[in-house]
C-alpha cells in the first residue's frame, strides 16, 4: 500500500477510536444504569424497539468497530506472523465485512 | 572493593556464547571500563567500540544486562545486581563480532528518512535569522543533540517485530528537519516518513524515549511526524 493510504488508514483508526471512546463509555454507562434499575429483558426491548436514536447510535458503533478492528488487526498480523500484502488486506477486508454484518444484525435484532 | 565483579560477555557472532570473566570493582567504575579491563588484562581478542570515552560520540552502546545502554556513562555501582554483569552486543542490529555490530542498516535509513538538510540558499544570501524562541526552533531544538548511539533502535520493539521501520533515531532527525525553517525538504521527506515503515509503525511504547542517555523524546519526535503527515494528507498535499 501506498504511504497515502497508509496514513489514511492511521487517520481512520484513530478517527474510530475516537468515536468508541465515547460510544464504549455510553454503552457501559447503560448497561450499569439498565441492570441497577432492575429492568428485565423485555423492558429493555421495549425502550429499544422503534428508537432511531438507539438504532442510530449502535449503528455508529458498529460503524466505528468495523473500521477500527481489522487496521488493528492488521498490525498484529503483519508484526507477530509476518503477513504483509494483498492477501492479508483481502482477509481483514472480508473480517470489516464478518464485524459489520454480525454487528447490524445485533442491531437491527433490538431495533426491528 | 576488594571483591570482583562476574561479567558474561558475548562472544562471536549471532551463534555465539556468553563468556564468563572475573573482574576487579573500582571506585566509580564504568562498565566500558570494564570491557576495557577485559580487553587489556584478560583476553586481547575481544572486539569493543568505543571512541571519545565522555558521551559524546555515540559508539561504546551496548546490552548491560538486558538493557540498551552508552557504557562510557554507565557506572557499575547502577546497574550491577549482585556483582553481576551481563554484556552483550546492541539488539535490532547485525552483530560483526562479539560486542560490535553492524550499523549501516541503522544509518542507511537515516539516509531513507531524508535526514540530511536541504538548503536553498547560496553562499550570496544572507544569514537566515531564525528565532531561537520561535515553535518550530523549540520543538527542532528538543531533538537536534542526538549522538547516532543506537540505543533507542535496540530498545524498540517495532524495530524487532518490522525490520523495514525506520526507527526512533532516523525519524528523530527527520522531525528536527521537518521543523527546520531552512529546509526545503518538505513533502518529500514526509512521503518518506509515513506509512507502515514509517512514523505510523510507531505504537508509542516509548522505550525509546526511556532509554535516550541524552533524554531527547523520539516519541514526541514520531508523534509530530504523524501530526504533520496527517495535516498533509487532509490539505491533499500527499
Amino acid at each position: 500500500m501506498t504511504f497515502r493510504g497508509e496514513a489514511r488508514l492511521w487517520i481512520a483508526q484513530r478517527a474510530s477510536a475516537a468515536v468508541l471512546a465515547v460510544c464504549v463509555a455510553v454503552h457501559l454507562v447503560t448497561i450499569v444504569y439498565a441492570v441497577r434499575s432492575g429492568l428485565t429483558a423485555a423492558e429493555i426491548l421495549q425502550r429499544t424497539r422503534g428508537s432511531i436514536a438507539w438504532f442510530a447510535f449502535y449503528s455508529l458503533f458498529v460503524l466505528a468497530v468495523t473500521v477500527h478492528a481489522p487496521i488493528g488487526l492488521r498490525s498484529v498480523l503483519s508484526e507477530w506472523l509476518g503477513w504483509r500484502g494483498r492477501a492479508r488486506d483481502f482477509a481483514l477486508l472480508l473480517f470489516a465485512a464478518f464485524l459489520g454484518w454480525t454487528g447490524m444484525r445485533a442491531v437491527l435484532g433490538v431495533f426491528a | 572493593m576488594a571483591r570482583d565483579l562476574k561479567v558474561s560477555v558475548w562472544r562471536g557472532g549471532a551463534d555465539g556464547a556468553f563468556q564468563s570473566f572475573d573482574v576487579p570493582r573500582e571506585a566509580s567504575q564504568t562498565v566500558l571500563d570494564v570491557v576495557t579491563h577485559i580487553q587489556r588484562a584478560l583476553d586481547p581478542t575481544l572486539a569493543y567500540r568505543f571512541a571519545c570515552r565522555v558521551g559524546m560520540c555515540g559508539s561504546c552502546a551496548m546490552m548491560v544486562n538486558g538493557v540498551p545502554r552508552w557504557t562510557c556513562r554507565t557506572h557499575v555501582d547502577k546497574v550491577a545486581q549482585q556483582d553481576e554483569l551481563t554484556i552483550g552486543p546492541l539488539r535490532n542490529l547485525p552483530i560483526i563480532r562479539d560486542l560490535v555490530t553492524d550499523m549501516r542498516e541503522f544509518f542507511d535509513k537515516w539516509a531513507r528518512a531524508k535526514g540530511e538538510f536541504r538548503g536553498h540558499a547560496t553562499r550570496k544570501d544572507d544569514f537566515a535569522k531564525v528565532r531561537p524562541d520561535s515553535p518550530p526552533r523549540v520543538q527542532a531544538n528538543a531533538g537536534i543533540e542526538c549522538i547516532g548511539c543506537a540505543v533507542c533502535y535496540a530498545a524498540c520493539d517495532v524495530v524487532a517485530w518490522n525490520p523495514q521501520y525506520l526507527g526512533p533515531a532516523a525519524l528523530n532527525r527527520a522531525w528536527t528537519l521537518v521543523k527546520d525553517e531552512r529546509d526545503r525538504g518538505g513533502l518529500e521527506r514526509l512521503r518518506a516518513v509515513a506509512g507502515d515503515a514509517g512514523c505510523h509503525a510507531c505504537h508509542s511504547h516509548v522505550s525509546c524515549t526511556e532509554r535516550c542517555p541524552k533524554k531527547l523524546s523520539p516519541t514526541a519526535a514520531i508523534a509530530g511526524l504523524k501530526r504533520e503527515v496527517t495535516k498533509a494528507v487532509l490539505h491533499g498535499d500527499l
